[in-house]
């Protein structure tokens, strides 16, 4: 395969920005890679994502795709050895199903949980833990949700083995009881080591850092 | 894919606009199926059991296994039933414009469409009203972009997109006959306004879009069902 010209627009600290690096390193797609800052957001973002404004794009050929989970659907589409979706429709069908579930529910409860207290807090811990007992459902008894490999659920939810214990630091709060989700956290160990993962990762200290500014910015307004 | 008598249930409510993009699609396809019509107030076992994480419809059963969320549906079937006609595009971007613009619609156009019925007083609902112009507006020129000349999102025959965004044609026309407004029309959006017609008109849309009228019946019994409730 030539050179193909493939770019990521995104933001260090983006858990969803990850997603798509992620993707291209598993399926070994070279990539240039432009940071943005996303609290001064560049004329070339607002230029590739008008409807939204937010990070990740991929740029293919210098077409945009935007949204974490479509531009997921379009590395798979367009390169397809390695698959990251399950060819089986039911199966593909559930992938998209948690991925959209997780990111509808558990994110937004997760990162309710480390930017507020009392009650707010309290009911997004419940949404966030009762979330969590399904996924918890859905990876026991397997390595990873997409079987022997990583596939793209695994790389829908990665964000709850790294980004999430630093949100429960920041916020001291605890979502991911080792006793109520072994499975999960057995899923853990075993993502976070796989080589693609292990080395495309954002510094942690680094993402508390950015965690801890964004939530004293966030209670003294 | 064997095509034996497979078995086929749509789980549903007839004025669910996410409910009617699984019948279309359905319909496209030409795949029989049965449909179930759900009592949201009182929910079957089956939808319980089939959806538990969000107990909506539609659900899809095939051969006993569950798909829920409508445009996962949408994917679903046209990947199963893959003769053709497809509802996807064969491309990969053209998949994921038609992906993102459906997932706009779902995820910011439509609860705002939603909450102009609930709004609270005339000035909350003309913010609102203003920016469901402000999407129908995007989605025209996308329209003029994606369709390239030809009548509908998905080119000569409806598609993934044509069934996300037409699903809602029967809630806008109701939020135009019941607030007096005109969202889309000639005017301010002369493609959609073609596009509309001829979607509505088409053969697997026409017999599951439910009359305007009776959505108008039903959104007055709904206001008035939840007019207790703040």
């Amino acid at each position: 395969m030539g050179r193909e010209d493939v770019k990521v627009v995104s933001f260090w600290a983006s858990l969803f920005g990850r997603r798509v690096e992620w993707a291209l390193k598993l399926k070994g797609i070279q990539y240039e890679y432009i940071e943005e800052d996303i609290s001064n957001k560049s004329s070339l973002l607002l230029n590739l994502n008008p409807v939204h404004k937010k990070v990740p794009v991929l740029l293919h050929h210098q077409k945009p795709i935007i949204e974490s989970c479509l531009i997921l659907e379009y590395i798979d589409e367009t390169w397809m050895h390695n698959p990251l979706l399950p060819p089986q429709p039911h199966q593909k069908a559930l992938a998209r199903f948690w991925s959209k579930f997780a990111d509808e529910t558990m994110v937004d409860a997760a990162w309710m949980a480390m930017c507020f207290s009392g009650n707010e807090k309290e009911s997004a811990l419940k949404v966030g833990r009762e979330s969590m007992q399904r996924i918890e459902d859905e990876i026991r008894g397997k390595k990873f949700f997409g079987g022997d490999d990583i596939g793209y659920l695994d790389i829908a939810l990665g964000w709850i083995s790294y980004w999430l214990p630093v949100w429960e630091q920041v916020g001291s709060f605890q979502i991911l009881d080792p006793l109520k989700f072994p499975a999960i956290i057995a899923w853990i160990t075993n993502f976070l080591n796989h080589p693609v993962i292990t080395d495309s990762l954002p510094p942690r200290n680094e993402l508390l850092l950015y965690y801890q500014r964004i939530r004293s910015q966030l209670s003294s307004t | 894919m064997s095509k034996g008598k497979e078995e086929v249930k749509l789980l549903g409510v007839w004025a669910s606009p996410f409910v009617m993009r699984a019948r279309i699609a359905l319909n496209i396809k030409s795949v029989g199926y049965e449909f179930i019509q759900e009592n949201l107030g009182s929910k079957s076992e089956l939808l319980l059991q089939s959806n538990p994480v969000h107990k909506k419809v539609p659900v899809l059963i095939h051969d006993h296994k569950p798909v829920s969320e409508s445009l996962i549906i949408v994917e679903y079937v046209d990947q199963v039933w893959s003769s053709s006609p497809s509802m996807l595009p064969s491309h990969p971007y053209d998949r994921a414009i038609a992906r993102f613009w459906a997932s706009y619609l779902d995820d910011k156009w439509y609860p705002t469409l939603k909450g102009i019925g609930g709004a609270k007083g005339e000035e909350e609902r003309k913010v609102l009203i203003q920016q469901v112009e402000e999407g129908l507006a995007l989605l025209e020129e996308a329209y003029k972009k994606i369709s390239k000349g030809k009548p509908f999102f998905g080119g000569d025959r409806i598609g993934y997109l044509d069934i996300a965004f037409g699903s809602f044609l029967g809630w806008i026309k109701v939020t135009e006959t019941v607030f007096g407004t005109a969202l889309i029309e000639e005017v301010k959006t002369p493609g959609l306004a073609k596009w509309a017609e001829k979607f509505c008109e088409d053969v697997a849309v026409k017999p599951v879009m439910p009359e305007t009228k009776k959505l108008v019946e039903f959104f007055y019994f709904l206001r008035a069902k939840f007019a207790g409730s703040a």
